[in-house]
């Protein structure tokens, strides 16, 4: 059989390629952005025509495949766990109304968290929405579960969640491959308003049928828990997981020589679980260990008496549940010698905006002119203005906007000085949230400066294709929607754009939005902050690079470390100066004016 | 065969290229192997650690004191990443400072290449010439030739080759 060794979320692309999806929609977050990727990258093995999108956001790319299933093809949306929570709209409906063509939700979690606002468990989630949710603990195993997860989507005409984590997203492992089918299905959509327009009327029938076809899912064969036996030495004992740790859990029984000596259950399908399988586990044993990511959602259902696990405290509650983590509560549980307690370790460094990145210059720019502001900010590489002091909350996407709106009501209503609120929103968070809460600030008269840091790229995730920019995710041209009209449209008055490079041009109109926002005929200042990203090579090539070197003038003071933050400067603690990394420096130039005494000067120039 | 690999650097040195030339290897001699990477926010500049598991295992995170082998693009990670190795365990970093394990002043070897991210490299043929790795020359040769941008490939393998010789 040909294999490849590829990433987990290559895996997943490559899956839904095997699998006839034709629909794919997503909208980028870590760790779940490399899926749609994929199915990019492998278009060209698709069998059948495939629509793939990035949408705006992710509730959107929900409804788009919602849709394309309608017609009775197969589709996919993908996301990270946050993102759930913006498409949980449509989600909810979907688990009463149904799908017709198979439809999958890719939802990646990430326990950690890595790179998230929090550490959400997807599966809780569909205990709510009451949606099946698969648990892969490979990449192999993710993809394996793509073709029959869409065939239980297309038995039981329901959406079906597969929630791969992070560190099944991020392996990488050899996977074999399989033809795609050809399915040659063409559109065929049956309007039927008492389901897909279901009123109130209709929905207490619906909400039955989807509880019967709840419990009928629960005891779907290919879906039960998969038992390793042990060979009875610990009777009346059970280890349950699902998801990673199971897999972490099958490395660390080998390593302590305890494979096969006690019974194992994987658990695939961790809602909705079957009564059986729980019935049995409350008779065959007196004690269990659960181990799963993040909450306890396999531990509530069982509401086993004998059950240690996240309930119990048995399992670290929050975080990631590192082999070291499963090895201790292990050892606890089997009553095996208590492993070492781990070395401290230090923190490593710390992300920053990389050399020459335009949000650094915007950001000090901010921090200069208003030093008493109020800096609301947003989800993406910027959110790393929190290290030059520019960015006070990051909240999720589009937060930015509608916090700050709240920050002037709050203060205004005091009668004193209102402070200045600049919030900083990047382009793409602008398109996917930020709209909507910007023609309410300008509605509710909440007097703050807007700065869209466009960067024409979703720059954190990789750079995905931006609305304003036009172009799909296969590459193609299609209309550009930009910034200034929509800006425009949504009521704003004071509109400019500026290279945040241009430090002198930048602080100006800085000062004219505040200005705008305090006079009495003003409003909301919008002010789009416009330089490519330094990681788009084509940007690194259009721009000067001059070598940057730092004079003996050098005093020494640490401000261009401390308060600019750029990884290329830091302080030579032999001699106590400034010293330029020549291996990170772009020679963007933005540091000249940040020195007090003009030291950090182009090599030429010296 | 079983050997536990961590690859330790910050964002931006070439650590996920180092881990797919290792898993590469593994893949083209028919060996299981796992990785797992940092992606994201770390990729920022933060410290990122990648771990290979060659052989057959179930999942790719290593435990404390489990790691065989250790390769540091970044000197002052060994203070984050140092406990992962077990006692005994083959230690490689990149530095232009002395002290514990192989050393070699990578960075500046691939500076004088003309790219500082070729320090990966170096420090990959270092491991392959101390016998730290399963990997043997010609199979990471062939490895590099497979994943490296066409362009890039002869520049490569001299980082590679000089590594080698060291």
């Amino acid at each position: 059989m040909n294999k490849e060794l590829m990433m987990g979320n290559d895996a997943i692309g490559r899956g839904l390629i095997e699998a006839g999806c034709q629909v794919a929609a997503a909208y980028p977050g870590t760790p779940s952005t490399e899926i749609l990727q994929s199915v990019i990258n492998r278009k060209d093995q698709a069998v059948s025509p495939l629509h793939i999108e990035w949408s705006v956001n992710e509730k959107i790319a929900f409804e788009v495949a919602l849709a394309a299933s309608y017609t009775g093809k197969r589709s996919v949306a993908v996301m990270k766990q946050v993102g759930l929570n913006v498409a949980a709209d449509p989600f909810m409906r979907t688990a009463y109304l149904g799908v017709k063509g198979g439809m999958l939700t890719v939802v990646a979690d990430d326990p950690g968290p890595h790179s998230s606002q929090n550490e959400q468990d997807t599966r809780l989630f569909c205990l709510q929405g009451r949606v099946p949710v698969l648990d892969p603990s490979s990449p192999a195993e993710a993809k394996a579960m793509i073709e029959p997860a869409y065939l239980l989507s297309e038995k039981y005409e329901m959406n079906i969640v597969l929630r791969p984590t992070t560190r099944v997203c991020h392996s990488r492992q050899s996977v074999a491959l399989v033809e795609p089918v050809k399915l040659e299905r063409s559109s065929a959509f049956e309007p039927n308003t008492g389901r897909w327009c279901a009123t109130p009327a209709f929905l207490p029938g619906l909400h039955r049928s989807l509880n019967a076809k709840l419990e009928q899912i629960a005891q779907e064969p290919d879906w039960q828990p998969r038992l390793k036996a042990g060979d009875n030495s610990q009777s009346r004992v059970a280890l349950v997981a699902s998801g990673i740790a199971y897999a972490n859990l099958v490395d660390l029984l080998e390593e302590l020589g305890l494979s096969g000596t006690v019974d194992l259950y994987q658990v695939q399908m961790p809602y909705p679980l079957n009564p059986e399988f729980i019935q049995h586990l409350h008779k065959d044993y007196e004690r269990l260990l659960v181990l799963e990511e993040t909450y306890p959602v396999i531990e509530l259902q069982l509401a086993h008496p004998g059950a240690s696990g996240k309930q119990t405290g048995a399992v670290p509650r929050e975080g990631e549940l590192t082999p070291d983590a499963l090895y201790q509560a292990l050892a606890n549980f089997l009553g095996l010698e208590k492993p070492e307690s781990l070395p401290v370790e230090g923190r490593g460094q710390r992300p920053s905006l990389c050399p020459g990145c335009p949000h650094r210059a915007a950001f000090y720019s901010i921090k200069k002119i208003f030093p008493e502001g109020i800096f609301p900010s947003d989800i993406g590489c910027y959110t790393l203005g929190m290290n030059l002091d520019a960015v006070h909350t990051v909240h999720c996407m589009g937060a930015c906007i509608s916090q700050g709106a709240g920050f002037h009501q709050s203060y205004k209503q005091d009668g004193g000085k209102i402070p200045t609120v600049v919030v900083t929103i990047g382009d793409s968070t602008f398109f996917h949230a930020g709209v909507p809460a910007l023609i309410n600030a300008v509605l509710q008269d909440a007097r703050i400066i807007v700065i869209i840091l466009d960067n024409a790229t979703t720059a954190m995730t990789g750079g995905q294709p931006v609305p304003h920019m036009g172009g799909t995710a296969d590459g193609r041209k299609t209309k550009a929607i930009a910034i200034e009209p929509l800006v425009k449209a949504s009521g704003v008055d004071f509109i400019e754009s500026c290279d945040p490079y241009e430090h002198e041009r930048f602080e100006d109109l800085l000062k004219k939005a505040d200005a705008h926002t305090r006079s009495e005929d003003g409003g909301v200042a919008v002010l789009i902050s416009r330089h490519g990203c330094l990681m788009d090579p084509t940007v690194r090539k259009m721009q000067e690079a001059p070598a940057v070197t730092i004079t003996e003038e050098c005093l020494g003071c640490g401000e261009c470390v401390e308060d600019f933050e750029c990884p290329a400067l830091s302080m030579d603690e032999e001699n106590g100066v400034a010293k330029v990394d020549t291996d990170r420096c772009h020679g963007c130039g933005t540091c000249f004016t940040v020195c007090p005494v003009q030291a950090i000067v182009p090599e030429e120039d010296v | 065969m079983k050997q536990q690999i961590v690859v330790s650097g910050i964002g931006g040195q070439g650590v996920l290229f180092l881990t797919r030339v290792i898993a590469q290897v593994a893949v083209d001699r028919g060996i299981p192997v796992l990785t797992s990477e940092s992606h994201g926010m770390a990729q920022r500049g933060g410290t990122v650690l990648s771990t290979l598991k060659v052989g057959d295992f179930a999942a790719p995170l290593i435990r404390t004191g489990q790691a065989d082998v250790a390769l540091l693009l970044w000197d002052a990670n060994l203070a984050v990443h140092r406990s992962l190795l077990k006692n005994g365990g083959a230690l490689l970093i990149n530095s232009d400072k002395g002290g514990e394990g192989y050393r070699v002043d990578g960075s500046g070897i691939a500076r004088e290449m003309g790219n500082a991210v070729l320090s990966n490299l170096v420090v990959l043929g270092l491991a392959v010439n101390k016998n730290a790795l399963f990997c043997s020359e010609e199979e990471c040769i062939a490895a590099i030739r497979k994943l490296a941008p066409a362009k890039f490939v002869e520049q490569n393998l001299r980082a590679f080759d000089t590594g080698m010789k060291i």
